[in-house]
């Protein structure tokens, strides 16, 4: 088998996944609906709508910022 | 001063504002000049014989395209992410020195990075390569400017109190990986000075000059990836990131489904990268990759329409706001040309239809209904929208707004329809043949029956010119008005309401 054989095998094989990928993907939002998290992908919505620096995020990166925003802002 | 509520800070955003505006004056004022060129010839020697070499079609030509793309554009981009950012993402820049010092030095490079770029293409130095013509110092400005933007970017994202990326967020990471990799492949160059000829001269040519690292077909194949995708990830992906954000936020929907924005996204990433090829149709270039560049611009209407259906469904309900809010009217017919202009453009890489189109006006439309329509429309919306927020003033004149809407859409309109009829009719005359194969038109007289087709576009690109300038002035006197309290300003927007 000659290098452009296998590139053009390679190139199949790695289509073939990234299809599988990205439908598996499509799946995986529609049935299960929520993130890891447990957090539903619609509510992320509410980044862009609620992002005034002392909105609460929808879901923050650690306790320790949200109560130092809280902190600051009163 | 301690006990300041913390704010978003605006200042690199505001920088970046000003050079949307400015840099977008000087390249669509020189592309009016060019689509006057095209129609009357004369005109190339607008400032006499001696200064042609300064105002002929061929110097001003590139000056236009990178003035809209690197200039307009990107700064636009630079200004919504120095804004959006810091909002999706919870996070001011004032909460971080070294952000603020890198996001100066982001704005400060990159503007001399445009005065060597506007001197250096001026003075006729140019790689010859389509929106890759600058020499190997700035495009060496330009590595620092991207890195110096993606360092901040990320930066940015790292201290962030919001845990998960915004969509927006996602689109302008690809926009800064996107262009990272293709500028560099692309601009693979070797300064000629290094070079050593066959009969042993060195240091040829001045110092600043390079040949590419391609050749032949090669160069051909790895230019035209770079150059649809540099439409892909200049002028599609970091505009769906500011859609997604501004028309939720002006209309104060959320987006209909932020599923499906996740699945285009990752759709779009997926398919754009291989579509280069339809630049290529009927070229030397392997015949697989054509059919591979044709089909893959066929399959990305999918993903394309999911993100612009996505954002006309964010309006269900709510098709009042396109009557009332002129600001929402820029972003609805921006979405709309982004769905025609993505139709458009994988119509146009079928190969039989290519064998028309290619080469002809109807790409210039093409390109224009994209860029006019789509990221001009939704440029202008996003510093609409930033504009009272950063200056907290409100917007000069809405009537100002609506008047400029529809000189606007009015030139698109005149701009596309006309090159459509241009290109479709060059496209047939070159094809024409007798009974005998004999070519029935010679080249000059596809000219003389485009001319009046070129008229059209020179006033189309005028209104659309126009339109801009009474943009620059709303925002000039936005900003120069009298302040607002917060809490007045909150209550006037959005605009519809």
């Amino acid at each position: 088998m000659d290098i452009a054989q296998l590139q053009a095998y390679g190139y199949f094989a790695l289509t073939t996944v990234l299809v599988i990928g990205l439908y598996g993907y499509i799946y995986h939002l529609y049935s299960k609906k929520k993130d890891v998290d447990g957090i539903d992908y619609e509510s992320y919505s509410d980044m862009a709508l609620k992002d005034d620096i002392d909105d609460t995020p929808v879901s923050s990166i650690s306790d320790e910022k949200v109560t130092r925003e809280g902190v600051k802002e009163k | 001063m301690e006990n300041r509520p913390l704010e978003y800070d605006y200042t690199i955003a505001k920088m970046f504002m000003l050079t949307t505006i400015v840099l977008g004056i000087v390249g669509m004022l020189i592309g009016v000049v060019l689509a006057f060129q095209l129609a009357f010839p004369g005109i190339n020697l607008f400032l006499g014989e001696g200064l042609a070499e300064y105002t002929n079609f061929s110097r001003l030509r590139p000056l236009h395209t990178d003035a809209v793309i690197f200039g307009f554009t990107l700064s636009g981009v630079f200004a919504t992410w120095y804004y959006v950012g810091q909002r999706v993402l919870k996070v001011s820049m004032a909460e971080s020195k070294l952000l603020m010092i890198l996001g100066k030095v982001h704005f400060w490079l990159y503007l001399a990075v445009v005065a060597a770029v506007v001197v250096s293409l001026f003075a006729g130095v140019t790689t010859s390569k389509e929106y890759a013509e600058f020499e190997w110092p700035i495009d060496i400005g330009v590595v620092l400017v991207w890195v110096i933007w993606g360092v901040g970017m990320f930066g940015l994202i790292g201290i962030r109190r919001e845990k998960s990326l915004y969509i927006s967020i996602w689109y302008y990471i690809a926009t800064f990986l996107g262009i990272a990799m293709l500028y560099l492949f692309n601009n693979m160059e070797i300064p000629t000075m290094l070079a050593t000829s066959d009969v042993g001269e060195s240091g040829i040519g001045a110092w600043y000059h390079s040949v590419s690292m391609y050749s032949g077909t090669n160069d051909a194949l790895v230019q035209w990836w770079y150059g649809h995708n540099a439409v892909a990830f200049g002028f599609t992906v970091p505009i769906v990131a500011m859609i997604y954000y501004f028309l939720p936020k002006e209309s104060g929907q959320a987006i209909y489904s932020y599923k499906l924005s996740l699945l285009s996204f990752w759709g779009l990433m997926f398919v754009y990268l291989w579509a280069g090829g339809h630049h290529l149709l009927y070229s030397t270039v392997p015949d697989w990759m054509q059919t591979m560049g044709s089909i893959f611009s066929v399959i990305l209407i999918l993903p394309s329409w999911g993100s612009a259906i996505n954002m006309l469904l964010t309006m269900k309900g709510e098709w009042q706001q396109v009557a009332a809010s002129p600001l929402i009217k820029f972003m609805i017919l921006a979405s709309t040309f982004y769905m025609f202009s993505t139709l458009e453009g994988p119509i146009q890489a079928i190969k039989s239809v290519n064998a028309i189109a290619h080469f002809t006006d109807w790409i210039i439309g093409h390109v224009h209904d994209g860029v006019l329509g789509w990221v001009g429309f939704m440029i202008m919306a996003a510093l609409y929208h930033m504009a009272p927020r950063v200056f907290k003033r409100e917007i000069y004149s809405k009537s100002l707004m609506v008047a400029q809407f529809w000189i606007q859409t009015l030139g698109v309109v005149l701009y596309f329809t006309s090159m459509w009829i241009a290109g479709i009719t060059q496209g047939m005359m070159w094809r024409a043949h007798d009974e005998f194969g004999n070519l029935a038109y010679s080249f000059i007289d596809t000219v003389t029956v485009l001319h009046p087709y070129y008229a059209i576009r020179g006033v189309g690109g005028l209104l659309y010119l126009v339109g801009f300038l009474m943009f620059a002035y709303n925002i000039y006197k936005t900003m120069s008005a009298r302040p607002v309290e917060a809490g007045e300003l909150q209550s006037a927007s959005p605009m519809g309401a």
